[in-house]
């Protein structure tokens, strides 16, 4: 290359390079993620704005929402725990192993994340109720364990752990796919089962994804509301929680405690996720 | 003994086809080839990590083609060495003990041992995330040596390592083979490794493993490389 040295001065090698301000990709990229942020402030500040703590003591002091309460944190609670308890041995055979059929399985575990909620309530009211030749599941269910599903607590935790274990498998999934397996391989080397190869090398690295999809599940189950609706019903002091009270103050038209309990669950949700996150990242350190 | 009769192992589009190999007791075998040839199928058809199409893998004496990696009694040491970053050093070296069984007594003595001879003993409370490469290849060694394997198998130990803890790994690599007496496949892409190393030497190229005289190691006149 001969470059005259008029045309070596204006070329843009010849000239010092700046890579120039990044306050335009702050702006922009900061601009896009802050609107959603910004729409969560708003409602909730529109909440706080709309009530006011004589509402929430009024609320609080009712004894159908106390109740709610509890049954809210008791039934989130079983729903994340039993969704755990599944979702990790699922989550690890789908990460590890390929078979025949598996395909089959991944689609059936989206289901309850793509339906519409109403349509899991739906499906959970007819398993309980489908005639086997002269009786049904829910009969079964009491006869042998002497325990009432439908309409019943049973079905408030069934409801909840029915769409939140989804979700929860997602999470392990995900979380034993991002561990390494070369160690998990040098252990079968070393004369493991695969069963101690799990429990003591797969599980103890996978600690950050349960803690995420227990918060997970647990979130998921305080929110769900439709199959709650459809399956355990909304009968106060027996199957309602947060949710289904906020849809039952809306329907007699106390606004003013639908927002307090709303605010409430927003609360719950914040304490909880905040309280399991600390807690997970103390586990890793 | 090592023995590999005809194997054949198919992975996709890859392929390694006829492979024999033959490595008597009590030798230090290193394996050398270029990237992408194989060498680590071979050592994972050995160690029962990966299933051969066709062919026998024979440990010993005894054909193990079919056995489970956890029976054939092969220590290995993988490239990335697959610490287990929950554990501590100790409990890499009582991992297999525990797994067999071992009685407290046994298992405090056999760490002890091997604690001395890899030089160890004052990380045996650590945790391995926060080793040193070289700290952390003598743990992966002493997790492949604590169960008295059959045979060790080392894919490229000491890769990635300054020179002079590379010898004086060498140095361990041999005094360690001298002691136990174990049969040893050590794959490298270091011809100064190999030369420390070996007393017999296998070429994978082309998908051909072959032997190759010892000869074939010593210094080309461009090697700058003490020995």
């Amino acid at each position: 290359m001969s470059d005259s040295p008029t045309t070596a001065h204006t070329s843009p090698l010849a000239r010092p390079h700046r890579a120039g301000s990044d306050v335009s990709f702050f702006i922009v990229m900061g601009g896009l993620g802050g609107s959603f942020i910004l729409l969560i402030v708003a409602m909730l500040a529109a909440d706080l704005a709309f009530t006011s703590p004589k509402h929430f003591v009024a609320a609080l002091s009712k004894p159908e929402i106390q109740r709610a309460i509890q049954l809210t944190l008791v039934s989130c609670s079983i729903s994340a725990l039993l969704s755990i308890w599944v979702a990790t041995p699922l989550g690890y055979l789908l990460s590890r192993f390929s078979f025949r059929g598996r395909w089959l399985i991944d689609t059936l575990i989206d289901i309850p994340v793509v339906l519409p909620p109403l349509v899991i309530g739906l499906s959970l009211l007819i398993l309980f109720h489908l005639p086997l030749g002269d009786t049904n599941l829910e009969r079964i269910m009491q006869d042998s364990f002497g325990l009432r599903v439908t309409y019943a607590e049973p079905a408030v935790v069934l409801a909840q752990f029915s769409v939140a274990c989804a979700f929860a498998v997602q999470t392990m999934r995900v979380t034993f796919d991002q561990i390494d397996t070369r160690a998990e391989q040098v252990a079968l080397t070393l004369g493991c089962r695969r069963s101690r190869v799990f429990l003591e090398i797969a599980l103890p690295q996978a600690w950050r994804g349960i803690v995420a999809a227990l918060t997970i599940a647990w979130a998921r189950s305080l929110g769900e509301f439709g199959p709650i609706l459809v399956f355990a019903g909304a009968t106060r002091m027996r199957t309602e929680v947060l949710s289904t009270t906020v849809f039952l103050e809306l329907s007699v038209g106390q606004l003013e405690a639908a927002v307090a309990v709303s605010l409430l669950m927003v609360l719950a949700a914040m304490a909880v996720l905040g309280v399991v996150r600390l807690v997970g990242t103390k586990v890793i350190r | 003994m090592i023995e590999l009769h005809d194997i054949t192992i198919r992975s996709g589009p890859f392929a390694l086809t006829n492979v024999d190999l033959s490595i008597p007791e009590n030798t230090y075998a290193v394996l050398m080839g270029g990237t992408g040839q194989g060498k680590t199928t071979i050592l994972e058809a050995i160690c029962g990590l990966r299933a051969v199409t066709s062919g026998r893998v024979l440990l010993n004496g005894s054909d193990m083609t079919c056995w489970k990696p956890g029976d054939r009694g092969v220590g290995y040491v993988p490239q990335d060495l697959a610490l287990f970053p929950m554990m501590t050093v100790r409990g890499h070296l009582e991992f297999a003990l525990r797994v067999r069984h071992c009685s407290t007594a046994m298992i405090k003595e056999r760490v002890a041992e091997l604690a001395h001879v890899l030089g160890i003993e004052s990380l045996l409370a650590r945790r391995v995330t926060n080793l040193s490469g070289g700290e952390s290849q003598r743990v992966a060694l002493g997790r492949a040596l604590s169960f008295r394997p059959r045979v060790l198998l080392m894919d490229e130990p000491l890769n990635a390592l300054d020179e002079s803890t590379r010898d004086r790994l060498c140095e361990l690599l041999r005094s360690v083979q001298k002691q136990t007496g174990l049969t040893t496949l050590h794959v490298t892409h270091s011809r100064v490794e190999a030369r420390n190393l070996a007393e017999k030497l296998f070429v994978l190229e082309s998908g051909q493993l072959r032997e190759q005289p010892l000869t074939q190691l010593n210094p080309l006149p461009t090697e700058n490389t003490k020995t």
